[in-house]
């Protein structure tokens, strides 16, 4: 009996499946398995992880933090808006804040050294999308997250914003040098 | 017990159709089409602002565009459809007096009101905060009033086929277990009740966050279980879709599904790994530990994603094993050359099949790998994926069944019937554009719902590569042809609705419009595989898949180190 029709055989349970279901679900089960292994396996052996550190929060007390490194290591200023370019040393920690509509201050990395990036937003929701290199995370006022980066690329690298977040969205774009 | 004369016996497909379930089927479908031809010009509007060369829009405009496109298709057009659907696997299906008209119509009353009151905050302007509404960006309170009125309504309605299915066992109106494709549909009716108590749980705080009432929401907890609403939601198009696929191979080829013990366990599949599927929207998020990451979207997602590879088999293997019965039984592929390609139900369901699994299927799974997501998250890569699942899947196999519907439910005779074969592979070429090209642009990281790629006025500027404004262009060029294709489906099936001919309700028509069951697959195929060709289709699937996941880990793998 078709599929609109109560089953024909009222002990539908018991009926043999077919040799093709069972050979193909054999084989997704496997390459389910598979995926499966592999973001294990790259926490292991990939060098792109999330690490799970972060903290909650305040706009006030992140932007201190923030304040407190530009105060320290701005070497010159940028960009229409003359943003303070901070350049700090290798494996500290950096900070970067979001608000309405900017990513502030401008960053400047040595390449090939890592560093702990923190992140969190003063007010809404906004989304750190650092182009070319194509990484994006997702930043959120209250929570501020640690990640290491370690840069493999000198050049000129924008932050572009990918969560929207109002009528300045297309319009935040932020900064970060990588040197030699 | 419901009178003789509430039903009619539909004369060419011998389907039982109680008279107020049928009316209310009627009104739930036209309003979901009415939605979709709202959404899909606001989709065009969309579209031509996004194709840079074009750039139609102004921002807030856009924004605000978006936002309504958003939330009319995703929402009232699929949902409303839903409901259509569901009453027809109750109802029709098993031949049962449909529990309450009363409350279905109240039921439809408040996803109409929900619905325009929640477009009119759109519309109004101060609402652009698209469909996700993430806090703490707050749009005006009607906008999750009408979000929540529409919930309601839509929750009245599940309950309203919850009950049927309690009359028509009570008064045994069907033999044995229930239809295989009523079955799919209970699956998408307990996944929505799940779905709309987690969007209850979330929006009814924010409605009171937007008029003020509480002062603060914590935008991660919103966001964990905004997605157990909006992530579940997509899981009930998907098993209406699978439903869907199955009823038009039944209609279509009287196939009997190769077991039905592996098909219902699939969509129990579905039922208990919904939940976790939220999490893949969150990889990038902070606060939230890989541990759990991973749990959620491999352990739990995996397996949904199991299920729906294996409808992905049984469906056309069904197909397949029918048309070998009907003695298309040469090669491994006469069965698909003699396929109707000429009826747009067939043919919609076959793409909206094909589609779903090569574009939406596998790069949803990819996108969903915790790792991936890097270098994917809220790029124009994910409404691709998305336009590959829900309109390529869901909304072309919804096109397709309602061509059917049209004669069988509504008895009017299809009008422009030429027009009407071509429009499933206008939509699907369109549409596959759309997807195809915004993932590829997401690759090179083009960010989603942004208006302007070149940055005017921002404190710095950014040059997306050459290649990412052509990929656009060609986006745009495919948006076009899409909304051609889904005018054309929403033009034949408005034209049919008012001046089809009319079919009579007792007599039977010129044109079958359901082909004889076939009872058993004895004898056909090869060796022991019933159906040899779509193993094979499955396994060229399966290599594209495993390329295609590691492609990307190679993607993920050349760019700067993160731990
Ligand atoms: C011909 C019809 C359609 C066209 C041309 C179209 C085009 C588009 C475009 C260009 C975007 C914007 C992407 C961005 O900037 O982020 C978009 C977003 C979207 N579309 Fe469509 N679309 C169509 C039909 C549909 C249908 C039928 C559905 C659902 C069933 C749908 C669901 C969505 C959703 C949910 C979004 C995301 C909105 C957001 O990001 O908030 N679209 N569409
Ligand atoms: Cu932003
Ligand atoms: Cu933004």
């Amino acid at each position: 009996m078709s599929a609109l029709m109560p089953p024909s055989d009222r002990l539908w349970w018991k009926e043999p499946i077919e040799k093709v279901e069972l050979l193909w679900i054999l084989l997704a089960l496997l390459w389910a398995v598979l995926m499966f292994v592999m973001m294990p396996y790259w926490h292991v052996y990939g060098k792109q992880n999330l690490s799970s550190e972060a903290y909650k929060t305040t706009a006030e007390a992140y932007q201190k933090k923030v304040q407190a490194m530009v105060d320290q290591y701005t070497v010159r200023t940028d960009g229409a808006r003359d943003f303070p370019v901070v350049r700090p040393p290798a494996g500290s920690d950096i900070y970067m804040l979001a608000r309405l509509w900017d990513w502030w201050p401008v960053l400047e990395l040595e390449n090939g050294k890592s560093y702990r990036l923190h992140l969190s937003s003063l007010d809404w929701q906004h989304g750190f999308s650092l182009q070319p290199a194509n990484i994006n995370l997702q930043v959120l006022p209250g929570y501020e997250m640690v990640v290491t980066i370690t840069p493999n690329k000198a050049g000129e690298y924008s932050v572009v914003c990918n969560e929207y977040c109002g009528i300045g969205h297309h319009r935040m774009v932020g900064r970060i040098y990588v040197t030699e | 017990m419901a009178t003789a004369s509430e039903f009619r016996t539909c004369p060419d497909t011998g389907l039982l159709f109680h008279k107020p379930a049928e009316k209310l089927m009627k009104i739930n479908a036209v309003v979901a089409v009415v939605f979709l031809l709202v959404g899909g010009v606001l989709g065009l509007l969309v579209g031509l602002t996004r194709w840079p060369a074009v750039h139609l829009l102004g921002a807030s405009d856009f924004y605000m565009v978006l936002t309504a496109h958003g939330i009319d298709v995703l929402i009232y057009w699929l949902i409303f459809f839903e409901m259509a659907v569901l009453y027809f696997c109750s109802s029709t299906l098993l031949g049962c007096r449909l529990a309450t008209p009363r409350i279905a119509w109240l039921a439809f009353a408040l996803m109409l009101i929900g619905a325009i009151v929640n477009n009119i905050a759109v519309f109004q302007g101060n609402s652009s905060v698209m469909f996700t509404s993430y806090v703490p960006m707050s749009a005006d309170p009607m906008f999750y009033l009408g979000l929540i009125v529409f919930a309601v309504g839509a929750l009245l309605g599940c309950f309203v086929f919850l009950g049927t299915l309690v009359i028509a066992k009570a008064e045994k109106t069907y033999e044995g277990s229930l239809p295989l494709v009523t079955f799919g549909a209970l699956t998408a009716a307990i996944i929505a009740i799940f779905t709309i108590a987690s969007g209850a749980i979330i929006l009814i705080p924010t409605f009171l966050f937007s008029i003020g009432f509480i002062s603060e929401i914590d935008p991660l907890m919103y966001r964990v279980i905004w997605w157990a609403f909006g992530h579940s939601s997509q899981q009930i198009n998907m098993a209406a879709m699978v439903a869907v696929w199955y009823a038009v191979a039944a209609v279509a080829f009287g196939a009997k599904p190769l077991s039905e013990k592996v098909s219902r366990a699939a969509f129990l599949l579905y039922i208990i790994f919904l939940q976790l599927a939220s999490a893949h929207h969150i990889l990038v998020d902070p606060g939230v530990s890989s541990t759990w990451k991973i749990f959620n979207t491999s352990y739990a997602m995996y397996l949904a994603v199991l299920a729906s590879m294996i409808h992905g088999l049984t469906v056309p293997g069904a197909i397949e094993a029918s048309q070998r019965k009907r003695g298309f039984n040469k090669g491994l592929f006469e069965w698909l050359r003699k396929a109707p390609w000429g009826n747009p139900a067939f043919s919609g369901v076959f793409m909206s099949l094909v589609l779903f699994g090569f574009l939406g299927g596998i790069s949803g799974v990819v996108m969903g790998t915790e790792q991936i997501n890097l270098i994917i998250h809220n790029t124009i890569y994910v409404p691709g994926h998305f336009h590959a699942t829900v309109v390529l899947g869901t909304t072309l196999a919804f096109m397709a069944l309602t061509y059917w519907l049209v004669p069988v439910l509504f008895r009017r005779d299809l009008v422009m019937k030429g027009l009407a074969k071509w429009q499933p592979y206008i939509f699907a070429l369109g549409m596959s554009g759309v997807a195809v090209f915004m993932m590829g642009a997401g690759t090179l990281g083009v960010p989603r719902r942004h208006w302007d790629l070149s940055f005017v006025s921002a404190a710095f500027t950014h040059n997306f590569p050459e290649t990412a404004y052509t990929l656009l262009g060609l986006m745009g060029i495919s948006v076009v042809l899409a909304v051609i294709g889904g005018a054309a489906f929403c033009g034949i099936i408005v034209a049919s609705l008012l001046f089809g001919k009319r079919l009579s309700l007792t007599e039977k028509g010129e044109t079958p419009l359901v082909a004889e069951p076939i009872t058993s697959y004895e004898g056909v195929g090869m060796g022991k595989i019933v159906a040899p060709g779509t193993f094979v289709l499955a396994l060229v699937f399966l290599v594209s898949f495993v390329l295609y996941y590691f492609v990307n880990w190679k993607f993920l793998a050349e760019t700067w180190g993160i731990s």
